[in-house]
This record gives structure tokens, C-alpha cells and sequence, in this order.
């Protein structure tokens, strides 16, 4: 039991890292990785956001929304009810309430990152890394003790992309980069050469 | 006339204004290769040191050269004792006509005929290396008006060195520019990049070309159709007992097995190694990082054990000679643009490299060879190594300072 958490996490945080393997997340990754503390911020809302939403999320699938998954109710019928076609719409709907209420929590107790992550924050509700997350734990039918972890994997992964990058960014400030790629043009590059770094993963099977 | 004379005629052609003012890069590339720039301190800082950029990749460069010509000798020995076993007397193309004028046969005891076979593909791989490499390099000195860096000897001799003799040369000339041009130039030259060069260029093959540089397989030059697997998948696939049947340890430590050219020999990796050591070129925190690294994970996995999995009982001194551990170690590990800079920084960058390795090689079935992956992976993480080691320095002296003061106070 413990093997197999520990296999889908590490699975979760290199293997399948949401940032570097299928770029997930793409444009808070880009934007809130100038420097490493903001970055580091960024990242451990995210954790905090990935490890709430996704087992919320598969709570509601299971209990709402599958196929005959109101028969607790004990209405008459509802195990002929499938309401997956709401999948999307009541998944956005946590993120944003869950973001929401994360952005409150930091206003008041930390406004120094509070301020830094500024407009970025608001923007994990549209961060594909959070939304993708739940999609795969969907299409992969995991439990409810998976979704924690996976959420948490995931979370991970995208939190060290970003802070290695921002890393690699504060180096690179140094750097004499050519007029035309300067800025967004020679992340993008970074990037790319990072995933290359990633995937010595790519291929262990867990 | 001496070259100073001659240097100094030609000078103000280079200068702005002249008829090359466009390659004043190439100028100053070839006088500071005979004299030491006439420059001199302007501030108050002034730096006294026997030893510059030029003379840290000359002197980098040169080591190289135990585990070059080794290579080159063992490339034709695997070629000349596979055309014996399969009975063929010669090879058709050029090669041959070199080798026959040069060496009269394919005689594998002869040192002279296997070097000699081994030269005439090592040195179109590493004169394609050098050309196409040291093009780019050439255009963005001119281009962007920065030196014409030594470095890129380093780079050259690397990536050649790491390839396996087969390699078709057009995907040489791909890998060169794919190094150098997005691996460093883009970055803004030596110095200013964050992946080692050459290794990006070798990734770019493995992963564009996965069947010409799988890994897998080897690469005896020559003979078509005549490949051994390499030690690593040997052991992959058949554990320890088949890995000993094919090669003894002192084998593989001296080097007289099949795989890329500069990477079989351990000893004369670790000859060039011990020279850039006791110049201090090579942080000796980074290879000890690396060595520890490996040791202690291969040591971890003996004890674990498998049942399925033959690569667990692998010791670690079997790590250090095959496949490209040493060569990784001593020469691209080390590199000192991409590694960590601080000491904390450097131990733990090694320690990635060695744990990473050996992951790789031992639980990823997709990858036999995890050196040059798991360089490429420590070198993303070396900025941030960096970052925490600084950020606990400031802290550690803000804690100083305000305990100093608050003592003064209190006095």
C-alpha cells in the first residue's frame, strides 16, 4: 500500500511533472519565475491549492456526478442519474472558490508574498496545472487516498519546475542574451532545454 | 620578422574604420594565443594570477588527450579483432587505403595498425566537430562583437570524444550546432550558459537519433552488421554472472572494450583527471561529490536486492569503469560554468550527479546510460544550490552582526 503511494507521487513529481513533461501551468510558470522566493511562494500555493482541489474534486465526482453515483440519496431513480456532463463546469467552480479563499488567507497573514505573487494568484483559478491535475485524475479513475497524493505529487513537481527555472533565471540575469530573444524568448529556451534535463525520467516504470 | 611585428602591422586593419574591422574577433583570438593582452588594471582592484581562461581550457583541453589517443587505439583494436573473428582481410573506402598505406594490414596485436584504423574515424569526427562548431563560434564573436573563447577547444574535444565511432557525420556537425548555438551562444557565450555545451549537443542525438545512439548497442566500426551490446546492457539484461564472462574488471578499467571513443578507459580518464586536479582546474568537491554520490547509492541498491532486476547487485566499482561514469566525472562534471559555484553548492551538485546516475541506470529500463542525463539534470538544479547556500550565508552573518551589535549595546 505505502509502495504504491510512494511510486505514484515520485511518478507525479518527475516522471509525469506537470511543468516539464507536458507543460502544464505555462503561463504562471513563465511570468512568476524571475525570482526564487516569489517563485517558491508560487509554488507552495499551488502545492496547497493541487492537494485540496483534487481530492475535493474526486469527492464530488464520486458522489454527485458519476453514473449512479446519487443512489446514496436514496432518491428514487437517482442511480439512473449521470451527471459527468457537469464535470467541467463544477471543477473550475472548486478551483476558483478554493483560490478564492487561499488569497484571502495570504492577504491577511503573509502580505509580503500576498503582494509579490500579486495578479499571479487570482490566476492559479486558470492555471492549466490545476485543471489538468483533476482531468487526470478523472481519466485515470484514482481513489480518494490517490487524489491526495497525486494532487500533492503534482503540486511538488510544478513548485521545483518553477523554482529550479527561477534558479536558472537569476543566473542568467548575467547573461548577454541576443536583443531579439531577450525576455520571454530565451525562457521559452530555458525551458526547453530543461525538459531536456527531465527526461532522463521519461521511461521508469513505477 | 617576429610574430609581434607581424601582429602589430596587421593591427590597425581591425581596428574601427579599418578594411576587417568585422573580424577584429579573429584578430584578437590569434595574439592573445602568442602574447598576453597588453591591457592592464585601470580601478583599484587588481587581480595577480598565473593562470587565465586561456590556459584553465588549453590546460583542460590537453587533458584530454591520454583518453583521445587511448580511444583512438582502441577503436581500431575492437575493429581490427571484429574483421579477424568474421574473417574478413579488408574493408572498402578510403579508410582502408589510409590504413593499408600506413599500417600494411589490419593486425590486431599491431598497436601501430589499430591506431592508425582508429585515427581515420575519430579524426573526421573531431575535424567536423571542429569546423562546424568553431563556425558558429566565429560568427557570434564577429557578429556580437564578444572574444573568440577557448572554451569552445574544451567543448570540441568533449562532445568528439563521447561519441561512438559511427556516428554518420552529418549528425556530428547537427549535434555541434545544436550545442553550441542553443546550448551556449544564444546565452551569450562562455561563461554565460547554464548547460554544458557539449552534453546538450550529445542529448539532442540520443534523444533525436535514439537508434544510432541508443546505448544499447555497439558500434564496432568497420564491419556491417557486427555489434555487441554495450557493457551497461549486458548487465541490464543478463546480470552479473554474463558481464564477467564478456570482460574482466581490468578490462574495462584499462579500457579494452567496446563504446564511445573517449569514454572506455578509466585509467587514462583518470591520468588527465589527476593533472586537473593538482592545478586545481577540476574542483576536487565536485568529483568527490560524485564518487560518494554513486558509491553510496550503488551500495544502497547491493543491499536491497531484486529478484527481477539484475542492474540492483551491480557494485560500485563496476559503476566507476563502465559505460561513461569516469569520463563524466573527471571531465564534465566538473565544468566550472555550469556547476555550482560555491563550495557547499559544489558537494551537493556531485552528490546529485552520483545518486542521479545510478537511478538511471538502475531503475529506468528505457535509459542504460544515465551519465550524461543525470549531468544535464544536476546542472538545472546548480543555480538554486547556489541561491540556498548564499541565503544561509547572508542569514548566518545578519545573526552575527546583530548579536555583535546588540553585545556593543548592552556594553
Amino acid at each position: 500500500m505505502f509502495e504504491h503511494y510512494l511510486s505514484l507521487f515520485i511518478k507525479a513529481v518527475f516522471v509525469e511533472n506537470m511543468a516539464l513533461a507536458f507543460f502544464l501551468g505555462m503561463c504562471t510558470f513563465l511570468a512568476v519565475s524571475k525570482k526564487v522566493q516569489s517563485a517558491l511562494g508560487l509554488g507552495i500555493a499551488v502545492v496547497v491549492v493541487l492537494m485540496i482541489t483534487v481530492p475535493v474534486n474526486n469527492l464530488i465526482l464520486n458522489y454527485l456526478l458519476k453514473a449512479g453515483a446519487l443512489s446514496w440519496t436514496g432518491i428514487e431513480g437517482a442511480e439512473n442519474i449521470d451527471l459527468t456532463f457537469l464535470g467541467l463546469l463544477s471543477y473550475i467552480g472548486v478551483i476558483a472558490a478554493i483560490v478564492q479563499i487561499l488569497e484571502m488567507f495570504l492577504d491577511k497573514f503573509v502580505p509580503a508574498l500576498y503582494n509579490a505573487l500579486g495578479v499571479y494568484l487570482p490566476l492559479i483559478t486558470v492555471n492549466c496545472a490545476i485543471m489538468g491535475a483533476s482531468l487526470f485524475m478523472v481519466q485515470r479513475d484514482y481513489n480518494f487516498g490517490e487524489s491526495v497524493i497525486y494532487g500533492a505529487g503534482a503540486g511538488v513537481g510544478w513548485a521545483l519546475a518553477i523554482t529550479a527555472l527561477a534558479g536558472i533565471r537569476e543566473k542568467l540575469k548575467y547573461s548577454d542574451v541576443p536583443a531579439g530573444l531577450q525576455g520571454l524568448g530565451i525562457t521559452f529556451l530555458t525551458v526547453g532545454l530543461m525538459s531536456l534535463g527531465f527526461m532522463s525520467f521519461s521511461g521508469i516504470q513505477l | 620578422m617576429g610574430i609581434r611585428q607581424v601582429l602589430d602591422k596587421v593591427e590597425p586593419h581591425f581596428h574601427s574604420g579599418g578594411r576587417y574591422e568585422k573580424f577584429y574577433a579573429l584578430y584578437e583570438a590569434v595574439d592573445t594565443i602568442f602574447y598576453s593582452p597588453p591591457s592592464v588594471t585601470r580601478s583599484t582592484s587588481h587581480l595577480r594570477d598565473g593562470i587565465d581562461l586561456k590556459r584553465i581550457m588549453i590546460t583542460m583541453w590537453m587533458c584530454t588527450f591520454p583518453a583521445m589517443f587511448f580511444g583512438m587505439y582502441n577503436a581500431g583494436l575492437q575493429a581490427n579483432t571484429a574483421l579477424l573473428t568474421e574473417g574478413v582481410s579488408a574493408l572498402s573506402g578510403w579508410r582502408d587505403a589510409v590504413t593499408m598505406s600506413l599500417a600494411g594490414g589490419h593486425d590486431p596485436e599491431s598497436i601501430w595498425a589499430n591506431f592508425v584504423l582508429g585515427a581515420t574515424y575519430f579524426i573526421p569526427i573531431y575535424f567536423i566537430t571542429f569546423a562546424v562548431g568553431g563556425f558558429w563560434e566565429v560568427l557570434f564573436a564577429v557578429k556580437r562583437g564578444h572574444e573568440i573563447n577557448e572554451g569552445f577547444f574544451v567543448t570540441s574535444v568533449l562532445f568528439a570524444l563521447t561519441l561512438p565511432a559511427t556516428t554518420p557525420l552529418w549528425q556530428v556537425a547537427l549535434g555541434i550546432t545544436f550545442g553550441v548555438v542553443i546550448g551556449k551562444e544564444v546565452f551569450g557565450g562562455t561563461g554565460k550558459n547554464f548547460l554544458n555545451p557539449a552534453l546538450t549537443g550529445r542529448a539532442f542525438l540520443y534523444f533525436a537519433y535514439p537508434a544510432q545512439m541508443s546505448g544499447d548497442s555497439v558500434w564496432v566500426p568497420g564491419v556491417d552488421g557486427y555489434s555487441g551490446a554495450t557493457a551497461l546492457s549486458t548487465a541490464a539484461q543478463g546480470g552479473m554472472a554474463q558481464l564477467q564472462q564478456q570482460m574482466s574488471w581490468s578490462d574495462a578499467f584499462f579500457g579494452f572494450i567496446q563504446g564511445s571513443m573517449g569514454e572506455t578507459s578509466t585509467l587514462m580518464i583518470l591520468i588527465g583527471g589527476a593533472v586537473l586536479l593538482w592545478t586545481r582546474i577540476a574542483s576536487w568537491r565536485i568529483i568527490l561529490g560524485v564518487f560518494l554520490g554513486m558509491v553510496l547509492t550503488a551500495t544502497l541498491f547491493n543491499l536491497i536486492g531484486s529478484q527481477t532486476n539484475p542492474m540492483f547487485v551491480l557494485p560500485w566499482y563496476w559503476h566507476l569503469v563502465i559505460g561513461g561514469f569516469a569520463f563524466g566525472m573527471i571531465f564534465m562534471a566538473t565544468d566550472p560554468v555550469s556547476a555550482s559555484m560555491t563550495n557547499k553548492g559544489k558537494l551537493a551538485f556531485g552528490a546529485l550527479i552520483g545518486i542521479m546516475v545510478v537511478l538511471i541506470r538502475v531503475v529506468n529500463p528505457a535509459f542504460p546510460e544515465g551519465m550524461m542525463l543525470a549531468i544535464l539534470f544536476a546542472n538545472l538544479f546548480a543555480p538554486l544550490m547556489d541561491h540556498f547556500v548564499v541565503q544561509a550565508n547572508v542569514k548566518r552573518r545578519q545573526k552575527r552582526l546583530a548579536t555583535a551589535t546588540a553585545g556593543k549595546e548592552t556594553a
